[in-house]
C-alpha cells in the first residue's frame, strides 16, 4: 500500500513537473486527483486495509494529495507568470507610431486673452457684464463727459447711424449705464466690440474690442487703482512685471493715467516687442471724473471710484507675437490651431 | 508739437539735464515726450575754416585745391563744388570725422558718412567741405544755403570754432504728445512752465516791453465785431515803413526745428509768435483794406473766397469770416485772403492776434477742407487773455528785428473777459481721492509751481485762465498728483463690502457653447460685424425678406462695411472660402456674434443685438454631423428633452432637401442644414458645407444648469427589436414620436439602429429598424406588460402605414 502511494506520488510529481503547459496540469489533475483519479482510487481500496491501519493510510493518502496539490499550484504559477510575460513580449508596439487625437478645435486668441483677463477679475470679485454694440450718442460720449463739439470726439473716428445712434466707439458707455442701474459697491469688468473707422492694415482694424473696469464704493482711491492694477499686470503678464502710471487725459476720469507694464518679453532691457524703451503702454484708466458720477446718478460726495480700459487686441498681439492684425479676422484654420 | 531744448532754456535756463532724463522726467509729470532727434547727430569733428587759396587741380577740370586754415592749421582740400572763393569761411570736416548725409540730399544713412583723408586724382585731400545736405539738413530749412555747393558761413564766424554750434545744430528737438485738456502746452511757454515745474528750476518767460512810435492806431484803422459769440477778442496792432528780409539766425532756427520753414522776418515773427504762445496770428496789407476797417462776422450761405493759397473756398452762415469796409478779406483763424496777403511790396500792415470759438473753427475747418496750424491751435479753444500779451510780443519782436516801424496803441475788442476759475481747496478730500497723506502746504506748494495759486481768504485755488481745465477737485488732486508724483502714491486693494465675481447667466451659456463646439473639433472664428447690403443677394435672400431691412452706417469705410449685419452666416461663409481658397482640409468653424435687427426704420431705438451661435464646416462630416454637435450643446445646457427637426426651414441659402429648423419645447431656437450649391458657388467653396446657427436669446430661457439625480435603473430592462417597412414619405421623426407617445413611462429609449432603401424593399419604401428599451422603475417586468406596450406601439405605427417585417 505504502509503496502503491509512494509510487502514484513520485509518478504525479515528476508529471507536474515535465508539464509545459497549463491544459496539462488540468488533466493531470483529473487523472490523480478526480473522482476516477488513482490517488482516490487508492482511497476506494481502503476496505481492504485492515481497520488499525486505516487512520494511517488514510493521513499518507492525504500528504500525498497535499503534495500533489502544492506542486500542482506552485507549477499552475510559473506557468502562468511565464505565459503572461511571452504574452507582453508579443505585444511589444512602437511607442513613437502617431498619436490617434481626438480633434478638439481651438479658442480664437482674443477669446484666450479675454479668458485669462475675465479669470484674474472674477478673481478680485468683479462680474463680467455687456452693454450695447450699437449705442446711444448719450452714453457713448454726454454721459462720459464728452458733449457735442468736444474736441475728444474727433480723436475717436466714430461711425454713426443718426445723429443721436452710433456704433460704440469704446466700452466706457457700459460704466454709465452700470452706475445707472446698479448701486454700490459696483466692481464689474465690461468686455466687447467696439468700432472706429480706421481703414484695415497690419495694426488697425475699423472692429476691435475693449475691456472696461469699474469699480464705484465709499472710500475708493488712486491707490486702490495703482494696486489693482498691479495684481493684474502681475497674474497676467508673470510675477515679475512692473507698472509704470503715467499722467494723461480722458474727458470721463479724473485724475488719469496710461498705464505701461515692463516689457514682458525682455524683462525691462529693451527689445523689439517695446521698441527698446523696455515699457509696454497696454491701458488707459483714472478715476471716475465726479461730473460723471454725477450724471449717473451717484453722489460724488459719499462715493468715489476708479475705471480702466484695456485693448484687448493690443495683449493678445502682444502676448501670442502676433504681428498682423489682419490674422485675427480670417479665421484660417492653420493660424487658430497655434493657440 | 516740436520744439528745439534750446528754446524752452531760454526760458528754464538752469535746466541742465541729458535728453534721457528730460524725457522720462516731462513723461512722468504728464507732458508725454514721444521722442526726441539730436541735431547733431552722425557731425563729427567738424570746424571752421577759411579758404586761403585756390588752385585748379592739375589732372581735373571740375576739382580744384583749396588750402584751408582751421586755425590751428593749414589743410589742403579736394573739391568739385562749384560756388567757393578765397575768403571764403565753410564748415570743414576733418580725417576721422563723420557726416550725416550724401551731398545730394538722399535719406540719411542711419551712421553717416565717415570722411577719411585720402587722394582725389593723385592730390592730398585732408577733409571735407560741407553743404547743408551733408549736415543732414536741406535748404528749406536753410533758405540762405546756395543750390548746390559749399554751404557759406557768415563774414565774422572765428576760425577754427565748432561749425555744427555755429549752424546751430548743437541742439535736440522733442516730440510732444499733448492732451487735449492742455491747450497752454500747445507752446513754448507752456512746455517751458512745466519742465521748470518739473525739474524744479526758475520759470522766466519772455518779458514783453512796451513797442510803438507816438501815433495812435485808432487814427488809421476801425475793428467792429459784429459775432462776439464767435469772436472772443480781436487785437488788431499795425506796423509802417516794413522792410522785409530773413529773420535772423536765431530765430530761423528755433522755427525750423519746430519744422516751420523760414520765409521772411514778417512771416517768421507771426509764425515765431504761434509757436512761443501758441497764438495764431494774421497779418493784412494795410494798404489792400478797404475803408481802412476790418469787421468779423458770419459768411452768407453761397459766398464764395479765395484763399492765399490760391483755392476758392465755398462758404456758408456758420463761417466766421473777416471782412474789411468791401469785402472778405480771410476765413477766421483758418487762412487768410488772397485779396489782402502780404506781398514784397508790403508798406504797412496789421497784426491779427484774436481768439475764436474753437468748436466753430474746427467745424468751419471740417466744412471747407482746409485744417491749418492756425485752426488746429484755435479748435482746442485758447486763452483770451495770451491774444493781448502775444499781438505786444510780436510788435517788440518787429522793433528788435529792425522789421518795421510799430504804430502805437491797440485796438482791444474784447467784450466779455475771461475770468479765473475758482476751486475749493480740501486737501483732506485730496487725499481721500489720492490715497495718500500730504499736507496742505506740500500741495499749494506743487500748484504754485504751475502757477495756481491759493487765494486764503476765501480758501480757494484760483486757476488763471491759460488753465481753463481746472474746474473741480479732482482736477487740482491731478495736479497735485502730477509733481508728488504717480510713482510715490502707493498700491492698496479695494476695501470695503465684498462682491461676487461671476459671469452673468448669458455669458455662462455661451461659455458652454464655446466648450462644446470646441470638444466637437470646431475652431472659433471672429468676423467683422458690418458688411455689405450685397450679402442678401449672395445669400439669395428674396427681395421682400425682413432681414434685408438694416442699421446702416451713415459714414462708413466703404459700402463693403456699410449695414449691421441681421445674418450671422456671410462672415463664416467668407472664413470657410478663405480656408478652401488656402487648401485647408476639414475646416470647422464657430462664432459667437451678434446681430442687429432694426425694431423700425428709420432707427429711432437702439436695434435686437442678438447673440448667435453660428457653426460651418466642410470636409469630413455631415448634416448628421452637425446635428450632433446641437444636441451634444442642449445636453451641455440641461435642454434634455427631444428638439423638433422641422424640414423645409424656408432658408434660400440652403439646399431645400437639407435644411430643418430646430425647436425645442415648442420654440424656435435655429436652423441647420447644407449650404445651397449656388452659394458655394458664389463664396467659391468647391466642396459641399455645412452651417447652422442658433438663436441664443430664444434658447437661453430654455437652458439650466440645475442637475437632479433621479436614481439608476434596479430592475431589469427589456429590448425588442423592431423592423419595419415604411412609407418613404414618413420621416423617423414621425417614427419616434409616435413611439415615444404609446411607449409611455416604461419606454427608456429607443434607437435607430438599421436604415435601408433598395433591392429588397418594394418601390415607395424604405426599411427602418429600431432597438426599443423598455423599464419600469419599481419592479421587473413581466411578459405580459411587455407585450401589451409593444402592441400599443405597434398599432400605432399601423396606424401611419407601417408594416412589421416578416
Amino acid at each position: 500500500m505504502r509503496e502503491q502511494l509512494e509510487k502514484i506520488k513520485a509518478e504525479a510529481l515528476a508529471r507536474i513537473e515535465a508539464s509545459d503547459a497549463l491544459e496539462k496540469l488540468n488533466d493531470i489533475r483529473v487523472a490523480y486527483l478526480g473522482k476516477k483519479g488513482e490517488l482516490t482510487s487508492v482511497l476506494k481500496s481502503m476496505k481492504n486495509v485492515a481497520p488499525e491501519e486505516r487512520p494511517k493510510v488514510g493521513q499518507m493518502v492525504n500528504e500525498a494529495r497535499e503534495q500533489i496539490e502544492a506542486k500542482l499550484e506552485e507549477t499552475r504559477q510559473s506557468l502562468a507568470r511565464r505565459a503572461r510575460e511571452e504574452q507582453m513580449k508579443r505585444e511589444v508596439i512602437d511607442v513613437t507610431l502617431p498619436a490617434k487625437k481626438s480633434h478638439k478645435g481651438h479658442s480664437h486668441p482674443n477669446a484666450i486673452a479675454l479668458d485669462e483677463v475675465e479669470r484674474i477679475f472674477i478673481g478680485m470679485g468683479y462680474e463680467v457684464v455687456e452693454g450695447p454694440e450699437v449705442e446711444y450718442d448719450e452714453y457713448n460720449f454726454e454721459k462720459l463727459n464728452i458733449p457735442k463739439g468736444h474736441p475728444a470726439r474727433d480723436e475717436q473716428d466714430t461711425f454713426y447711424i443718426n445723429d443721436s445712434i452710433l456704433l460704440r466707439s469704446q466700452t466706457s458707455p457700459v460704466q454709465a449705464r452700470t452706475m445707472e442701474t446698479r448701486k454700490p459697491p459696483i466692481r464689474i469688468i465690461a468686455p466687447g466690440r467696439v468700432f472706429r473707422s480706421d481703414e484695415v492694415d497690419a495694426t488697425h482694424s475699423p472692429s476691435f474690442h475693449q475691456i472696461e473696469g469699474l469699480v464705484i464704493d465709499k472710500n475708493i482711491t488712486f491707490a486702490d487703482l495703482k494696486g489693482t492694477l498691479a495684481e493684474f499686470a502681475k497674474e497676467l503678464f508673470g510675477e515679475e512685471t512692473r507698472v509704470k502710471f503715467r499722467p494723461h487725459h480722458f474727458p470721463f476720469t479724473e485724475p488719469s493715467a496710461e498705464v505701461d507694464v515692463s516689457c514682458f518679453k525682455c524683462g525691462g532691457k529693451g527689445c523689439r516687442f517695446c521698441k527698446g524703451s523696455g515699457w509696454i503702454e497696454i491701458l488707459g484708466c483714472g478715476m471716475v471724473h465726479p461730473h460723471v458720477l454725477e450724471m449717473c446718478g451717484i453722489d460724488p460726495n459719499e462715493y468715489t471710484g476708479f475705471a480702466f480700459g484695456v485693448g484687448l487686441e493690443r495683449i493678445a498681439l502682444l502676448k501670442y507675437e502676433i504681428d498682423d492684425m489682419r490674422l485675427l479676422y480670417e479665421n484660417d484654420i492653420r493660424f487658430l490651431k497655434q493657440f | 508739437m516740436n520744439t528745439a531744448l534750446s528754446w524752452i532754456k531760454a526760458y528754464v535756463p538752469d535746466l541742465d539735464i541729458t535728453a534721457q532724463e528730460y524725457t522720462d522726467a516731462m513723461t512722468l509729470t504728464g507732458t508725454k515726450v514721444e521722442g526726441f532727434e539730436r541735431l547733431d547727430k552722425n557731425l563729427e569733428k567738424i570746424v571752421v575754416g577759411q579758404i586761403m587759396s585756390i588752385e585748379k587741380h592739375p589732372d581735373a577740370d571740375k576739382l580744384i585745391v583749396c588750402q584751408v586754415n582751421i586755425g590751428t592749421e593749414m589743410i589742403q582740400i579736394v573739391t568739385g563744388a562749384p560756388n567757393v572763393k578765397v575768403g571764403d569761411k565753410v564748415p570743414v570736416v576733418l580725417d576721422g570725422g563723420r557726416v550725416a548725409g550724401g551731398h545730394d540730399g538722399g535719406p540719411l544713412p542711419e551712421n553717416g558718412i565717415l570722411i577719411k583723408k585720402g587722394k582725389l586724382r593723385g592730390i592730398e585731400s585732408a577733409g571735407m567741405m560741407c553743404s547743408i545736405e551733408e549736415l543732414g539738413s536741406d535748404r528749406s530749412m536753410y533758405p540762405d544755403a546756395p543750390e548746390s555747393g559749399i554751404y557759406l558761413l557768415p563774414e565774422d564766424t572765428e576760425i577754427g570754432a565748432d561749425a555744427v554750434a555755429v549752424l546751430g545744430m548743437r541742439d535736440t528737438v522733442f516730440e510732444y504728445e499733448i492732451t487735449s485738456n492742455r491747450v497752454d502746452c500747445y507752446s513754448v511757454i507752456g512746455i517751458a512752465r512745466e519742465a521748470a515745474a518739473t525739474f524744479g528750476k526758475e520759470f522766466k518767460p519772455p518779458v514783453v516791453t512796451e513797442t510803438g512810435n507816438g501815433e495812435d492806431i485808432r487814427d488809421y484803422l476801425k475793428v467792429t465785431v459784429e459775432d462776439t459769440k464767435l469772436c472772443k477778442r480781436y487785437c488788431a496792432r499795425m506796423v509802417k515803413n516794413i522792410r522785409l528780409a530773413p529773420s535772423p539766425q536765431w530765430m530761423q532756427r528755433r522755427l525750423a526745428a519746430s519744422g516751420i520753414r523760414p520765409i521772411n522776418n514778417i512771416v517768421d515773427i507771426t509764425n515765431y509768435i504761434m509757436e512761443e504762445y501758441g497764438q495764431p496770428m494774421h497779418a493784412f496789407d494795410y494798404d489792400l483794406l478797404a475803408g481802412h476797417e476790418i469787421i468779423v462776422k458770419c459768411a452768407k450761405d453761397g459766398d464764395t473766397f479765395q484763399t492765399l493759397d490760391g483755392q476758392v473756398r465755398e462758404l456758408d452762415h456758420t463761417v466766421l469770416m473777416i471782412n474789411d469796409g468791401e469785402k472778405e478779406v480771410g476765413i477766421a483763424g483758418i487762412m487768410g485772403g488772397e485779396n489782402s496777403k502780404i506781398t514784397d511790396d508790403v508798406k504797412s500792415m496789421v497784426f491779427e492776434c484774436a481768439t475764436f470759438d474753437g468748436t466753430n473753427i474746427r467745424l468751419s475747418a471740417k466744412k471747407i477742407g482746409l485744417r491749418t496750424d492756425a485752426s488746429g491751435k484755435y479748435e482746442k479753444g485758447l486763452d483770451p487773455n495770451t491774444a493781448f500779451e502775444a499781438v505786444n510780443r510780436a510788435c517788440q519782436l518787429v522793433e528788435e528785428l529792425g522789421a518795421g516801424e510799430v504804430v502805437g496803441g491797440m485796438i482791444d475788442v474784447y467784450p466779455v473777459k475771461a475770468v479765473e476759475s475758482r476751486v475749493r481747496f480740501e486737501p483732506e478730500r485730496i487725499n481721500a481721492l489720492l490715497g495718500t497723506e500730504l499736507s496742505a502746504d506740500t500741495m499749494l506748494g506743487y500748484l504754485k509751481k504751475i502757477g495756481l495759486s491759493y487765494d486764503e481768504a476765501a480758501g480757494e485755488i484760483v486757476a488763471p485762465t491759460w488753465r481753463q481745465d481746472i474746474h473741480c477737485m479732482a482736477d487740482v488732486a491731478e495736479e497735485v498728483a502730477r509733481f508728488y508724483g504717480y510713482d510715490k502714491i502707493g498700491t492698496t486693494l479695494p476695501t470695503g463690502e465684498a462682491t461676487t465675481g461671476k459671469l452673468s447667466y448669458k455669458l455662462r451659456v455661451e461659455e458652454k457653447a464655446r466648450e462644446t463646439a470646441e470638444f466637437c473639433g470646431f475652431s472659433q472664428a471672429m468676423t467683422y460685424s458690418f458688411e455689405s447690403p450685397k450679402v442678401f443677394d449672395r445669400l439669395l435672400l428674396p427681395a421682400d425678406d425682413v432681414l434685408r431691412k438694416t442699421v446702416e452706417i451713415s459714414n462708413p469705410l466703404g459700402e463693403d462695411f456699410s449695414i449691421m449685419r441681421t445674418l450671422p452666416l456671410n462672415g463664416m461663409l467668407m472664413s470657410l472660402a478663405t480656408n478652401y481658397n488656402r487648401r485647408n482640409k476639414d475646416v470647422r468653424l464657430y462664432e459667437l456674434a451678434n446681430v442687429y435687427l432694426p425694431k423700425s426704420l428709420p432707427l429711432t431705438e437702439l436695434p435686437d443685438e442678438r447673440m448667435q451661435f453660428v457653426l460651418g464646416m466642410y470636409g469630413e462630416g455631415d448634416f448628421y454631423t452637425m446635428k450632433g454637435v446641437l444636441e451634444e450643446f442642449f445636453e451641455t445646457v440641461g435642454m434634455k428633452k427631444r428638439p423638433h427637426y422641422e424640414p423645409e426651414a424656408k432658408k434660400a441659402f440652403l439646399h431645400p432637401g437639407r435644411q430643418a429648423l430646430v425647436s425645442y419645447d415648442g420654440a424656435e431656437i435655429g436652423y441647420l442644414g447644407e449650404v445651397h450649391p449656388d452659394v458655394l458657388d458664389t463664396y467659391k467653396i468647391g466642396t459641399k458645407a455645412y452651417v447652422a446657427v442658433l438663436d441664443m436669446p430664444a434658447l437661453i430661457p430654455l437652458t439650466t444648469f440645475d442637475r437632479k439625480y433621479t436614481g439608476i435603473a434596479r430592475y431589469p430592462a427589456v429590448t425588442r427589436d423592431l423592423s419595419m417597412v415604411v412609407p418613404k414619405n414618413i420621416l423617423v421623426g414621425q417614427i419616434e414620436d409616435m413611439i415615444a407617445q404609446r411607449g409611455g413611462k416604461l419606454l427608456e429609449e429607443c434607437t435607430l439602429f438599421d436604415i435601408y432603401e433598395g433591392a429588397q424593399i418594394m418601390a415607395g419604401y424604405k426599411s427602418v429598424a429600431y432597438s426599443i428599451t423598455l423599464r419600469a422603475k419599481d419592479h421587473t417586468l413581466e411578459e405580459k406588460e411587455v407585450a401589451a406596450v409593444m402592441n400599443k406601439i405597434l398599432n400605432g405605427l399601423k396606424g401611419m402605414g407601417i408594416e412589421l417585417r416578416g
